[in-house]
Formats: C-alpha cells, structure tokens, sequence
C-alpha cells in the first residue's frame, strides 16, 4: 500500500481551522451588528416621535388631565426619587447578603433556605410583586399609594439581582489575593473592605445599574403601591406623596384615553425615559473606567 | 527526636513535633519533627505533591482560610504553642510573613501594596507610612527601580519586580519570620538571581523558611536542607552535609536526581 496516497477532497488541518475561524467570525459580527442595529432603530424611532415634545416646558410644567400642551415635571422628579430612595434599601441589603453568602455562610439547611428565597424573589413576576408590595405596605401597613410603598416593592424587586450580582463579584476574587491579604494579617473583614469589595466594585456596579435601570422603567408595581397620581407641591419629598413615576403616566395617559394630546405626551415621555438611561449609562461607564484606571 | 545533626549556636525559632496534617481525610503530613533555627535559611526539598507547601503553610495557618484541615502534634513559634498557646491568627501572620509562589500583588499602587499592612494595625501618619515604604522596599532591593514611579499600578510591573514587591509588602509588617514557597518558579533566571541574593540578605534578619523545587537554589542560599518524601520528613541537615554526603539512600537518590 502507498503511504504517500492521501484521501481526496481533505483539507489540511490548519487550513480548515483557519476557515472555521473566518466563518465564526462572519457569523459574530453579523450578530452584533443585527443587535446594534434593532437597538439603534428602536432606540431611533422613539427619539424621533418624541423630539418634537421634547422642549424645555415639556420637562419643567406640571401634567393635565384634560387639556393638551401638559408637562412632566414631577413624573420625572418621582421616577429618579423612587429608584434613589429604593436602591438606599436594596444596596445595603443586598450588598450585606451577598457578602454573607459569599463570605460567611457555611452549607447547612438554614442556608438553602436562605438561597431558595433569595432564588424564589429574583424569579417572582412583577405583577406578583406589584399585589403583593399593595397588600402589605399599601393596605396592611396603611401606607396608601405613596413613594414610600413604591420604594420598598421597587427594593424587593432588586435586592435578589444586588445580592447576586455581589456574591458572583465576591467568589471572581483570584483566591491569591484573598491569601495575600490574611498573610499580612487582615482579619476577615478587613479582607472584605479592603481587598474583595475594591476587587468586585465594577462587578457590583454592573449589577446596580442594571437594577437601577429595572426600576427606572418598572410600572407595573409601580401603579398598584405609588399610583397614578402626583402631589400638587414641587418637589416634594415626604415619603407619603403620591408618587407617579414617568413609566406608569406613560401607561396612564395611553390608557386613560381623556387626554386630547396622549399620543404626544407618550411619545416625549417615552424620549425622556430613554434619555435619562442613556445618561445614567454614560455616567456609570464614566465612573467605571475611573476606578478601573485607579486600581488596574 | 527531629532528623537532623546541628551543632547550631542560634536558637531554635520554629518547632515541630509529631505533626499530622490531613485536609479533610487525605493526610498529607505524617509525623514530622522539625526544628529551624532563627536568622537561618531553611530549605525543604523534595517532589511535587510531598507536602512541603502544606508544612509551610502550617506555620501562619493560612491554609485554614479556604481549606477544612486537621492538626494533630504540636508546632511553635519561640517556644509558644501556635495552636493551643493563645496566639490569635492574626497575630501569628504578623510574626510569619509569607511570600507564595505566584507574585500576588493587589491591584493597586507600588505603595498602597506596600503600606497595605502597616495600615491594617492603624498607621495613619503620611510620613511614618512613607518611611515603612522606603525601608521596605530597600531591603527587597527594588526601590531604586520605583522610587519614582511609586503611584503606578503594581500590576505594570514584570514578574521578578512583582515578586520582591510582594516581599517588600512582607517585610513592611516588620515578621519574624519569612515564608517562602518557591519564590523564583514563576521567574525567569536573571530575576530568581536577584531573590537568591535577597534571601541571602534576608537571613540576617529574619529566619527564612523555603521550599524549593530546584536543588542549587537550595544548595546556594539555604544553610539547613530538609528532603520531604510522601508527607515525610527523611532528612534534615546543615546543607553541605546533605549534598555532600547524604545519609539516607532515598535523599541520595533525590539529590542526584534517580527520581522525583
Ligand atoms: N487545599 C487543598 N485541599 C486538598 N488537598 C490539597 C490541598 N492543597 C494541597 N493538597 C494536596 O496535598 C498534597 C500535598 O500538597 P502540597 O503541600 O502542595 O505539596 P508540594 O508543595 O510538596 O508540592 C498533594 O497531594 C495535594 O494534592
Ligand atoms: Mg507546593
């Protein structure tokens, strides 16, 4: 038999993984670039319905509820109160529980339970959220429709993303930096403040805007524990102020229908909402490339 | 009675008698008996897998951070228990640095690794810190390579530089002892050139207690060679003697290579 003979129609092997190479590449970008380009039209047709509402009294007028030409101005004071006033409750709580799980908690049967919680939240709908957050802080607690019942649902909805988030952060630390640490003599929570905190910062950051940008556009519970109204003070921060958020008078006024320029005003909302999350998204990158700068 | 035949002036700053070692239920030390002598470098020798790592490391207890382990037998620092005598852990790994065998540099600048000890005990004063640093970096010979560039990232350091930081980093928290578990195995050899001769430095100093996986490295800087087979101490001794004229047969096999 001749060695030499080699099976017709093969590729040698480096040229075929060079071709399975370029294709999966082709394959990539043509992917990305579909995703860019759906967010770019989508983000692009709201933008441009909305511009034409989008001028200073849009932002700085107080809505109608039966004539046109109304504004959003305390729409858009409630939606960024309301996240702020939620992330003050879910940072701590869910920063703390992630440190616990990732940190201290051992394996025991407590502890499971203590996941299956957390687990059983994170997959909780929304709407579910929404009755639940109006029975007990709305109803039980006789909180009425207030920022303070929309806060505490809108934290119950992030604190499972936050606690998540932090604990992946906390376990991504290379356990040589952890040994350094305990080798020069930190106690365990010096390690956490000083060495596995710092470490996860842009890790936990990721997380709390993602959250952040979740309750920004949250309207479902929203409407049944703030409500769809807003105080007649601006601004007004007493935690029991009705507390309409930009997502929910988006809804409103597309359902409520008494409106003569609804489609308009929903159109400026909508523009407004996706401008303050281009912003918040902008100042986190920002703020994100200068810890990476100090620490990397 | 440990293996070993010195006729050592120094006293002994490290002890170990009848040490077990298991994590969980594999054991990986078996009954080793020790002693290592202050301001001396010690070295332990032997293959892959013997548990020279793990004896190391039994000295600051840092294993105990991710690991379930059992100790049985006894080990001391200056005479003191370190498991039953009342030293906090803490303060054990004040008293016994150590430097692992990866560079393990925070990300963070030249000198915040270096002060990073000194801050944890609550030194405040800018200019006692900058002190700790220079002195710290001095004696790990790499000042005069970052005296200017203090404020830069560790992590644009080379390997060698990132290593003699970590033993800067080390020596900041003022030990009494240095572990080191193959300082140079991730170094290229100009750079493990400059950690032998800092070790030798070193030594004056502080008691210095090195595994190594290459045998001139021990045969160069260490005065007592200790050869680990299976989670055994086999041999210990001045190290001349050991390379020169071994008494067991298993260390003379080792030492001129028929295995490991
Ligand atoms: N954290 C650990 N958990 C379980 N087994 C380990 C751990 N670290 C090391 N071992 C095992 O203990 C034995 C000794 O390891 P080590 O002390 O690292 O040896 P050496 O440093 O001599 O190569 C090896 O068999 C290793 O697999
Ligand atoms: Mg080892």
């Amino acid at each position: 038999m001749n060695l030499m003979q080699k099976p017709r129609m093969r590729m040698k092997p480096q040229a075929l993984a060079r071709w399975t190479d370029r294709i999966m590449r082709c394959v990539l970008w043509v992917i990305a670039i579909g995703f860019i380009a759906v967010l770019l039209i989508f983000v692009g047709a709201i933008l441009k319905q909305g511009w034409p509402v989008l001028n200073l009294g849009f932002f700085t007028k107080m809505p109608e509820s039966l004539d046109a030409g109304g504004g959003i101005k305390p729409e858009l004071f409630n939606s960024i109160y309301l996240v702020a006033l939620s992330l003050a409750v879910s940072l701590p709580t869910g920063i703390g529980a992630g440190i616990y799980l990732a940190e201290y908690a051992g394996q025991g049967r407590v502890l499971r339970f203590f996941r299956l919680c957390i687990e059983t939240l994170a997959g909780t709908p929304s709407i579910v959220l929404a009755l639940f957050g109006m029975i007990v802080f709305v109803q039980t607690l006789g909180w009425s429709f207030s920022l303070r019942a929309g806060a505490m649902t809108l934290a119950l909805l992030n604190i499972p993303v936050i606690t998540r988030v932090t604990e992946m952060s906390l376990r991504s630390v290379p356990p040589d930096l952890k040994e350094a640490s305990y080798g020069l003599g930190a106690t365990k929570l010096q390690t956490i403040l000083k060495v596995l905190l710092p470490y996860s910062a842009t890790g936990i950051l990721t997380g709390v805007v993602l959250a952040a940008g979740r309750a920004f556009g949250e309207s479902a519970i929203l409407v049944f524990t703030a409500g769809t109204n807003v105080s007649s003070r601006f601004p007004d921060f007493r935690l029991t102020a009705p507390g309409e958020s930009l997502a929910v008078h988006l809804w409103y006024v597309t359902s409520d229908g008494t409106l003569p320029d609804a489609r308009e005003i929903a159109a400026g909302t909508a523009a407004a909402m996706i401008l303050v999350l281009l912003i918040l998204n902008l100042g986190v990158r920002f703020i994100d490339y200068r810890i990476r700068k100090r620490t990397r | 009675m440990p293996i070993t035949d010195h006729q050592e002036q120094k006293p002994v700053k490290l002890r170990a008698r009848n040490l077990d070692f298991s994590y969980g239920d594999k054991k990986v030390l078996d009954g080793i008996s020790m002693d290592i002598f202050a301001e001396q470098a010690t070295a332990i020798i032997g293959p892959s897998g013997c548990g020279k790592s793990t004896f190391l490391k039994c000295f600051n207890r840092i294993h105990e951070v991710s690991s379930e382990v059992r100790v049985a037998g006894d080990l001391e620092i200056d005479g003191v228990d370190i498991f039953r005598g009342g030293i906090h852990e803490v303060e054990l790994r004040r008293r016994v640095g150590m430097v692992f065998q990866k560079p393990n540099p925070f990300p963070k600048s030249i000198y915040e690794n270096v002060v990073f000890g000194p801050k944890l005990f609550g030194v405040r004063d800018r200019d006692i810190l900058d002190g700790i640093a220079e002195e710290s970096l001095r004696k790990a010979a790499l000042w005069d390579e970052v005296k200017d560039r203090l404020k830069e990232s560790a992590m644009s350091m080379s390997g060698g530089q990132q290593q003699r930081l970590c033993i800067a980093r080390a020596l900041a928290v003022n030990p009494e002892v240095l572990l080191m578990d193959e300082p140079c195995s991730a170094l290229d050899p100009i750079a493990t050139a400059k950690i032998e001769e800092l070790i030798f430095e070193l030594k004056k100093e502080f008691t210095v207690l090195m595994v190594t996986h290459n045998m001139q490295q021990a045969a160069r800087v260490s005065d007592y060679t200790a050869f680990f087979w299976l989670g055994r101490l086999i041999e210990m001794g001045p190290t001349e003697r050991i390379f020169t004229n071994p008494r067991d047969r298993m260390t003379e096999d080792y030492i001129s290579g028929r295995f490991g």
